[in-house]
């Protein structure tokens, strides 16, 4: 009973932040709108017994969102989002899209027949989740991660405007780098 | 170890909490009475003396402030800090003895990230919201190390679970065995706590930074917010690196206190002692030099671990 108390609450929370992200004015009301849709999603996680994944996903998403408002001050239109400004740009589709995918996720969870089960839940919930989702595709997720994070790295290698020529000079040949602020380690 | 804890004993956190954060904040007194050559035994009753003067403070207010998100971060330091503390072992009593106790502790801790950028933005102040963005530069630059740290105590004992770490150090300290860990998470507490020499995001170049528009009872609850924050990762060294309550004579909670105070007053003391290092020279410190450390640190210790 308790435990279908808080699902509710958290329930329909998660709901009402994620409409929150769209009708406020302020990117950083919006942004914290956002992070409380997904702390307040990591909570029915915890209650299916999966604590590493309830508690990871809260540390991911407040990380997360600290580190969008850092991009956001580097790309958007609006710097620092100190100016008023709305989150969507295509109101009617964007009204559209997500009410459908509410739907339809919340139509999928009510008429799919889930398979019932008479098994107690294993003693490592978390375990068995991640058995049953990647099983022995580990080695080729991991693969993944690691070239995603290559990726990533490698694009903002590219994107920055001063390369090694620009700090070592066009031989490579200079002893200091020429960079305008200097870094921690003597360079 | 770590006996199911009545729920009364809820209460406990707060009470030692505010002790070790009161006995931070005097000892930070002392050291400035110290340096300012007025007599020390004034800073023994100086957070006292404060506290007072900011709850009858009158509260300023910039135009334009989002109340919403200033006391929401406001709040959010002292309860974020507190938060962490359920899962620290005093001895063989925890609050709250979670399986997953380190990645709870990382997870509250990560809260003070988006406390300290709410209050910075939500000042309306360009003294603020500089101080707020100079916040979240630190993290990245400490959380990474910060994280590895965690890990590699977690890696030491095969368990994430506090009192098991704390348990697994019974022949050997953890900050004998992984020294490099503890040192990068020694640092990372002090950027954590925006405590000097990490102080930069509140530095008074800024006018206060993050904390420059905030005042009455509204500086009282994060200034306090962050000597709780600043003890509550003095005393997860204890389990994680110092053997938790292990010592000769003294029983095991009062051991945890003991260690708890000397880590505290050695945070408190670099923290004057040291100059203030400026964020994008720690960002390169932290992935050049202490991320690289960290990794093999973590390496060592799993070689370690695996040859038993």
């Amino acid at each position: 009973m308790a435990e279908l108390v808080v699902f509710a609450i958290c329930a329909a929370s998660a709901v009402a932040s994620g409409i929150a992200v769209f009708v406020v004015d302020s990117m950083a009301r919006a942004t914290f709108a956002l992070l409380a849709s997904f702390v307040f999603t990591a909570v029915p996680i915890l209650l299916l017994g999966l604590s590493y994944l309830g508690v990871l996903v809260v540390l991911m998403m407040v990380m997360e969102m600290m580190i969008m408002v850092i991009f956001m001050v580097m790309y958007m239109m609006n710097p620092a989002g100190l100016m008023p400004m709305t989150m969507v740009h295509n109101k009617a589709g964007a009204l559209a899209i997500s009410v459908g995918t509410f739907v339809a996720l919340a139509a999928g969870v009510l008429l799919v027949p889930w398979p019932t089960s008479t098994a107690a839940p294993p003693a490592d919930p978390t375990l068995a989740l991640g058995e049953a989702i990647m099983g022995e595709k580990m080695l080729v997720m991991m693969l993944v991660g690691m070239v995603l994070f290559a990726t990533m790295v490698a694009s903002i290698v590219l994107a920055t405007h001063r390369g090694r020529y620009a700090r070592y000079g066009d031989d490579l040949r200079r002893k200091h780098p020429d960079d305008p602020i200097r870094g921690g380690v003597g360079r | 170890m770590g006996d199911p804890a009545p729920l009364w004993s809820v209460l406990v956190i707060p009470v030692l909490l505010g002790v070790f954060a009161y006995g931070a904040a005097a000892g930070s007194a002392t050291l400035r009475a110290h340096a300012a050559g007025t007599p020390r035994a004034s800073g023994i009753a100086a957070p006292a003396r404060s506290a007072a003067r900011l709850l009858v403070q009158r509260r300023r207010v910039v135009l334009g402030t989002d109340a919403l998100l200033l006391r929401l971060g406001g709040t959010l330091v002292p309860v974020a800090a507190a938060l962490s503390a359920l899962v620290i072992p005093l001895g063989g009593f925890v609050v709250s003895d979670l399986s997953v106790g380190v990645v709870w502790f990382n997870a509250m801790e990560v809260v003070i990230w988006a406390a300290v950028w709410m209050l910075g933005w939500g000042a309306n102040s360009v003294w603020g919201l500089i101080g707020g963005y100079r916040f979240l530069v630190q993290g990245v630059a400490y959380e990474l190390p910060h994280m590895f740290a965690l890990i590699t105590a977690a890696l030491g004992a095969g368990s994430l679970r506090v009192t098991d770490i704390a348990a697994a150090q019974q022949g050997l300290w953890f900050a004998v065995l992984m020294p490099v860990a503890f040192v990068a998470y020694l640092v990372s507490a002090l950027a954590m706590a925006f405590w000097g020499p990490f102080d930069q995001p509140v530095g008074r170049d800024l006018a206060g930074g993050a904390l420059a528009e905030l005042s009455g009872v509204d500086r009282l609850v994060v200034g306090a917010g962050r000597y709780v924050l600043l003890s509550v990762v003095a005393a997860m060294a204890v389990p994680l690196f110092l053997g938790g309550g292990a010592g000769l004579l003294l029983p095991a909670w009062a051991w945890s206190l003991v260690k708890t105070a000397a880590v505290l007053a050695l945070l408190v003391w670099l923290g004057h002692r040291l100059p203030t290092v400026r964020m994008e020279r720690f960002t390169e410190i932290g992935w050049v030099v202490l991320i690289p450390a960290t990794l093999l640190q973590a390496l060592l210790v799993a070689i370690f671990v695996l040859l038993g």
